[in-house]
């Protein structure tokens, strides 16, 4: 592996984790389209700020594109709040406003510049290694790892300063709100927060990728647990996991970094989407199963306690009349009486079906229920 | 004459008015069935769409190595109609929420489109070119063929939206009565889906990926303001992607260096902006004034109704008071003043002396109905 190749990957590994851990609490706050919003409305932030600086790395630039993220969120809440449009709707009238402006003054003003609206969406990880930063005279790596990393300290600083707030103002707003934790003041915070990485990580994946990034590994994270600290740790190691083997897919097919990033941060979701232990869907297929022959065993305990010691039992209990009374296939009924036999439920006396008395005990809970 | 002109040039002017006439087809097209989009509260699957039809793009050129618009807008269509039904089932299986589901098909999509397309620009045969202009799409590019492909499609999406008026309007409003009626909501629900596909890919040449979600939302959003009728809204709504379209269009070829999708955008966005402002009943202005009227009944009222208190402790319900005395019972007293001028202008109060006033028999009678109605 070249020493190009190995920084590839570790600033993959940088972007991804900082973008994962802000999209936690978007994908929580149900507010996950805001990372596209504010990935798209930055562009005019970023070129007024590089009109002004005529430098593409200057740090101005990322405190313009911060100031227009939450500029943008204040907008969508300006929309939303006059209750003529609905938040959806807000976002999706602000953003391609946005965006608009930004392309029309690369387009008139920006012609002879590296600024391309190209770069922009897209952005081109291999590039990334070539920008170099120097201490001292000394090179100690390429700009956007140093960057990232310290968007990503940040990142996880103010998850680990605010966690307690974060975590309050994100399941329970009203009762932050009433203890004095300042929900809004979370909640702009949070979108700086979120603006910064994505301007941070514009240069390595581009816009629109930053979504995948930001959104997928949380959405994984979040089948697979239901505790906040386990899904934070989690989304980092599914958005590292992501950008390291996006780096190798992307050797393999001589493509676009970014987009192979984004793709294997889809794949981990498609596994967990199938697989994932309880929130999988092969997993709810299969309690949706087992839910039905437990509830067909009950049905039938209680048929047969129902009926028991009266004239009619003869005839109710036999097996060949359950597919009339209980509306039940001849094979499905068969099915059930054989699993229900094999729980000690009942008796199978050549057709002839006698509760046990755990089956009575099971049929007298399911009717107290 | 500059309109005169312009006018000549729409007509004569063989690219700007093919252009024109494309970006005007596709403002109908996706404004009419954006407003369906908006009413459902699904104005951001029109982005999760437009981008995931990138892949599709891509695929129906490895697959075909043609670029025939034809053939690219339906590797779109298929892509981004697959995207469509992954978001909903991951809603409807899984715990994760809409806005999450979006944004995951929306960029996971879309980073498998731009693999393919860096895939296919370093393959030996790479003549892509023009694969590209999907990214920010390419109005100035429009061909005459190009417009005819967007007006048959366009009319066909149309022409379903027509025929199932009525489905649709149930599924938008009361899906639930409409199950219960016999209607098989799901299908209807994939076919509008269907049509609102459709309406994306025929925009993404013109405005390209990021902006055709504007098309969809915008124009809907601010038909929306103007009326509460389902046909009216459609038709404003096509009708307000129309003139964004053509405005955009005229603009950028009137200007140097104007790209035609993001003026088309802003003209839209305009239109948003003025319907939000401007429209009768529910638009701000219109709003700002009914409420101004109705504080300043309130206040009448509260005045009239201090000092019929204050004169009920007297035998007689005439008996005058101060305007002082109206003040302290007010939590505004300057209005104290202005209120009673209204009041007596009608008749219902009068003065008695320089400070001093009292209720008329009128104003008695008013005062006595406003007491009942707070009863």
């Amino acid at each position: 592996m070249s020493l190009e190749g190995l920084q590839i990957q570790l600033i993959a590994a940088v972007v991804a984790a900082a973008c994962a851990l802000p999209g936690v609490f978007l994908v929580l706050r149900r507010m996950a389209m805001m990372s596209d919003a504010i990935s798209h409305a930055i562009l005019p932030g970023i070129v007024l700020a590089f009109f002004i600086t005529k430098n593409l790395s200057s740090p101005i630039l990322i405190i313009a594109a911060a100031a227009t993220g939450v500029l943008t969120v204040s907008l969508v809440e300006l929309l939303n709040r006059t209750r003529l449009v609905n938040v959806d709707a807000a976002i999706g009238i602000t953003f391609p406003a946005l965006f608009s402006i930004g392309v029309i003054l690369i387009a008139r003003y920006a012609e002879n510049v590296h600024l391309d609206t190209d770069a922009v969406l897209l952005g081109e990880l291999a590039f990334a290694a070539f920008h170099r930063v120097a201490l001292f005279g000394l090179d100690i790596g390429p700009r956007a790892f140093w960057a990232m990393a310290a968007i990503l300290i940040i990142n996880i600083a103010f998850i680990k300063f605010f966690y307690k707030e974060l975590k309050l103002a994100t399941f329970d707003a009203g009762l932050a709100a009433t203890l004095g934790f300042f929900p809004g003041l979370i909640h702009y915070g949070l979108m700086t927060l979120v603006s910064i990485t994505i301007v941070g990580a514009f240069d390595a994946v581009g816009s629109i990728l930053v979504v995948a990034l930001m959104i997928a590994p949380p959405a994984t994270a979040y089948l697979l647990t239901d505790r906040l600290s386990r899904m934070i740790w989690l989304s980092g190691a599914f958005g590292i996991a992501s950008g390291i083997s996006g780096y190798w897919l992307a050797h393999c097919l001589d493509a676009s970094i970014a987009g192979s990033m984004a793709m294997m941060a889809g794949v981990f979701f498609s596994f967990a989407f199938l697989f994932a232990p309880r929130h999988g869907i092969v997993a709810i297929a299969r309690r949706r199963v087992s839910q039905r022959w437990e509830f067909a065993q009950t049905m039938l305990a209680i048929h047969l306690f129902s009926h028991e010691g009266l004239p009619e039992a003869e005839r109710e209990s036999h097996v060949y009349h359950l597919s009339s009374h209980l509306h039940w296939e001849p094979d499905f009924a068969r099915q059930v009486v054989r699993n229900a036999e094999r729980r000690g439920f009942i008796r199978n006396h050549g057709g002839r079906l006698d509760l046990t008395d755990e089956g009575r005990e099971m049929a007298q809970l399911a009717l107290v229920e | 004459m500059p309109f005169l002109e312009l006018g000549r040039d729409l007509f004569y002017d063989y690219t700007l008015r093919t252009v024109a006439m494309g970006s005007a087809v596709l403002g109908v097209v996706s404004g009419a069935l954006g407003a369906y989009a908006v009413l459902r509260k699904q104005s951001l699957l029109g982005d999760a769409i437009s981008h995931a039809a990138l892949p599709g793009i891509a695929l129906a050129f490895l697959l075909t190595q043609s670029k025939a618009p034809l053939v690219l807008v339906f590797g779109a269509a298929i892509a981004g109609w697959i995207g469509t039904l992954l978001v909903i089932s991951i809603v409807n299986q899984t715990r994760i929420k809409e806005d999450t589901a979006l944004g995951l098909v929306l960029s996971v999509f879309f980073g498998t489109g731009l693999v393919l397309l860096t895939f296919i620009q370093k393959m030996p045969t790479a003549k892509q070119s023009g694969l590209d202009t999907f990214l920010f799409g390419q109005a100035a590019a429009l061909m005459e063929h190009d417009v005819i492909t967007m007006v048959t499609l366009g009319g066909i999406s149309l022409f379903v939206m027509q025929l199932f008026w009525k489905e649709f309007k149930l599924l938008c409003f009361d899906s639930n009565f409409g199950a219960s009626l016999g209607f098989p909501m799901r299908i209807l629900d994939v076919l509008l889906i269907t049509l609102l596909v459709a309406a994306i890919v025929i925009g993404l040449q013109t405005v390209g990926v990021v902006l055709m979600s504007a098309m969809i939302v915008a124009p809907a959003a601010a038909a929306r303001q103007w009326t509460d009728r389902l046909g009216a809204m459609v038709a404003l709504s096509a009708t307000f992607g129309a003139i964004a379209g053509v405005c955009g269009a005229v603009i950028s070829s009137s200007m140097a260096r104007m790209p035609t999708g993001p003026t088309i955008v802003l003209c839209i966005s305009a239109i948003v902006v003025a319907s939000i402002t401007i429209a009768p009943n529910r638009g701000l202005v219109w709003n700002w004034i009914r409420n101004q009227r109705e504080r300043r009944k309130l206040q009448i009222e509260v005045v009239l109704n201090n000092l019929y208190a204050l004169a009920s402790q007297h035998a007689d319900l005439r008996h005058s008071h101060s305007i002082a005395a109206l003040g302290t019972m007010s939590a505004n007293r300057s209005n104290v003043r202005n209120s009673l001028k209204e009041l007596s202008s009608r008749g219902w109060v009068e003065r008695v002396s320089s400070d001093e006033w009292a209720l008329t028999p009128e104003g008695i009678v008013q005062a006595q109905q406003i007491a009942d109605r707070g009863r």
